[in-house]
């Protein structure tokens, strides 16, 4: 499980959803593992303004992962400006090529990369800290099922 | 300019629909100007080459595009027609290299009867010379005949621009697939799906009845980030070797992956935030497979069972109660639950089984926030199933606000009382009356 689906996951129970600490759920137990992948700015862009940064804060600290800037980022901080220190000698050829070719990740984009898509609990547990239901995680894949008197 | 679209004759009604979305996804100002689901051949308006090559690049069901030259019930009208609309660029094609073929839809005419045809153009002054292979330009002359006659009864003669996506979804076999079902939709209809909610790069698609994973494989082959979940554990996680996972692996659509997980759509431990932008499902329909929500059937179990002083929900291998489901309750909570989760513009394409009845509309699920974009469908001999296409509607375009009753499933309920497509299907689909005579002895 990446540690950007945790952004998007609270409680199964119906009566936990509305209570505000149903979110996020609280990792414990956790082995954490690094699945590198290919870096998708495009996607990292689209994705920011829905994640919830103050929870993905409490979580990268839950976890000991290297900490956050208190305030989510813009997407353009997730890449390299244009006409920064880069296209400096080269002039108006930079420029014309940057348009064409894919946009350069900067090192804030390359860290949420990895911190988001890249690291992921491979075992451990969710818990809800508004009803304490601990859901599992088993090579990856978290069960979010409930038993009968918790539905 | 008018461009002639050559299609493939099958899932017809899905044709328009996936058109339709590629263009709104380019960007692509579409006007269908002709179309018949008899017919391979559309035309449409476009504003140049560019569209049009944008436009079918990934079409499953499109086989290629011309820009429009001519069109006729006969060869005179043709002919005339090529004369009226293009005859001022004419000059423009003087020296270059081209080529020519003839395509006929039901009937393909003989070598001699094509080179006849094409001499028949002799009157176009085009001077260059005549290149089989890789010419400057391509030029087609496309025949519709009724079938088992042999005069055409449309003829269109075009600018060959591109050549459609047929090909694409092709290494995505089934029979070559590591992990599948008995339930897994054949790939060319997981790409025309996965054109139709419009999955491309940055995006994120999730599938809230995942199986092994055909919806989203085909959602990431366009680049789309995906995620899956499904109530039943044991198709979430597969075995060590063949998993969902390891089919991203086949086609090299990891790094597209977002992750798997085992849950309940009516109990879905997502936030109900707006944070997707499509939603791509074939829910069980209740036949091959069970249709099944937490909890137990008799209503018991509110209380925790201990074994050995342990709660049983928090022992290893614990097997979650379920029941079975009402099918229009479950498709009322994917809507509600897209209504939640939909970015504005967002789509929800879903497939519905439906009994093949005279008179019998069928009846689609509706929700004022969503928008029914298209009906498509795929007929089976006494049963059909549709792919429904909706649109999240910006708040500030929908104008009720629903109120809706549910009818209460009561305890003990079974799979043939919630499910009127599931009790019908294993009836054979007979009427009361024909059930009757064929039974009377």
């Amino acid at each position: 499980m990446k540690i950007l689906t945790l952004n998007f996951l609270t409680c199964a129970r119906k009566a936990c959803k509305p209570q505000a600490t149903s979110f996020p759920l609280h990792p414990a137990d956790s082995t954490l593992e690094i699945q590198e992948s290919d870096l998708n700015i495009i996607f990292l862009q689209n994705i920011l303004p829905r994640l919830d940064w103050p929870a993905l804060i409490s979580i990268t600290t839950e976890l000991g992962l290297p900490g956050l800037q208190a305030e989510p980022p813009e997407a353009e901080d997730l890449v390299v400006k244009e006409g920064g220190a880069k296209a400096e000698g080269e002039g108006m050829e930079v420029t014309e090529k940057s348009e064409e070719s894919e946009k350069e990740a900067s090192q804030l984009g390359k860290d949420l990369h990895r911190l988001l898509i890249e690291t992921t609990i491979q075992e451990g547990k969710l818990m809800c800290a508004c009803c304490g239901h601990e859901y599992a995680i088993k090579e990856g894949i978290a069960n979010f099922l409930l038993p009968s008197h918790l539905v | 300019m008018e461009y002639v679209v050559r299609l493939a004759q099958v899932h017809e009604s899905f044709r328009i629909p996936e058109l339709k979305a590629l263009a709104s996804l380019a960007n692509i100002d579409l006007e269908i100007l002709t179309y018949s689901p008899d017919s391979p051949f559309c035309v449409i308006r476009l504003s140049s080459d560019e569209a049009a090559r944008k436009l079918v690049s990934r079409s499953i069901l499109t086989d290629s595009i011309y820009e429009l030259w001519g069109s006729g019930t006969d060869y005179e009208a043709l002919h005339a027609d090529i004369h009226h609309r293009t005859q001022h660029r004419w000059p423009e094609y003087k020296t270059c290299s081209f080529k020519f073929k003839v395509l006929g839809y039901q009937h393909t005419l003989s070598q001699r009867a094509q080179v006849k045809v094409i001499e028949s153009f002799d009157y176009l002054p085009f001077e260059g010379p005549i290149k089989m292979k890789n010419p400057e330009y391509d030029f087609g002359v496309l025949e519709h005949y009724v079938i088992r006659t042999k005069i055409p009864t449309i003829i269109y003669f075009g600018r060959f621009i591109a050549d459609g996506g047929r090909n694409i979804y092709l290494p995505y076999d089934l029979k070559k697939r590591q992990y599948i079902s008995t339930t897994s939709m054949d790939s060319e209809l997981t790409f025309i799906t996965a054109n139709i909610a419009m999955a491309a790069p940055g995006k994120l698609l999730y599938d809230p009845f995942v199986g092994t994973g055909s919806l989203p494989i085909a959602c990431s082959h366009f680049g789309a980030m995906t995620m899956g979940s499904d109530i039943d554990g044991r198709t979430v996680r597969g075995t060590k070797e063949k998993n969902i996972t390891t089919n991203f692996d086949q086609y090299g659509l990891r790094p597209c992956l977002l992750d798997n997980f085992t849950s309940d759509l009516t109990n879905t431990p997502l936030r109900l935030t707006r944070f997707l932008d499509g939603i791509v499902c074939d829910p069980p329909y209740g036949v091959r497979e069970g249709l099944r929500t937490l909890g137990k059937k008799d209503g018991t179990g509110l209380e925790v069972v201990y074994i050995d002083g342990v709660a049983a929900h928090l022992r290893p291998n614990y097997i979650h109660p379920k029941k079975s489901y009402s099918f229009d309750a479950m498709l009322e909570d994917v809507l509600d639950f897209a209504v939640l989760t939909l970015v504005d513009g967002g789509r929800l394409c879903m497939w519905m089984p439906t009994a093949n009845e005279q008179g019998n509309e069928v009846d689609i699920p509706k929700h004022p926030s969503l928008q029914l974009e298209d009906v498509s469908t795929q007929a089976f001999n006494k049963w059909s199933r549709c792919l429904l296409t909706y649109s999240r509607l910006p708040d500030s375009e929908v104008v009720e606000v629903k109120t809706r009753t549910r009818p209460e499933i009561l305890p003990g309920a079974n799979a043939d009382t919630l499910n009127s497509f599931r009790k019908r299907y294993f009836q054979g689909f007979r009427t009361p009356e024909s059930t009757n005579g064929t039974r009377t002895p």
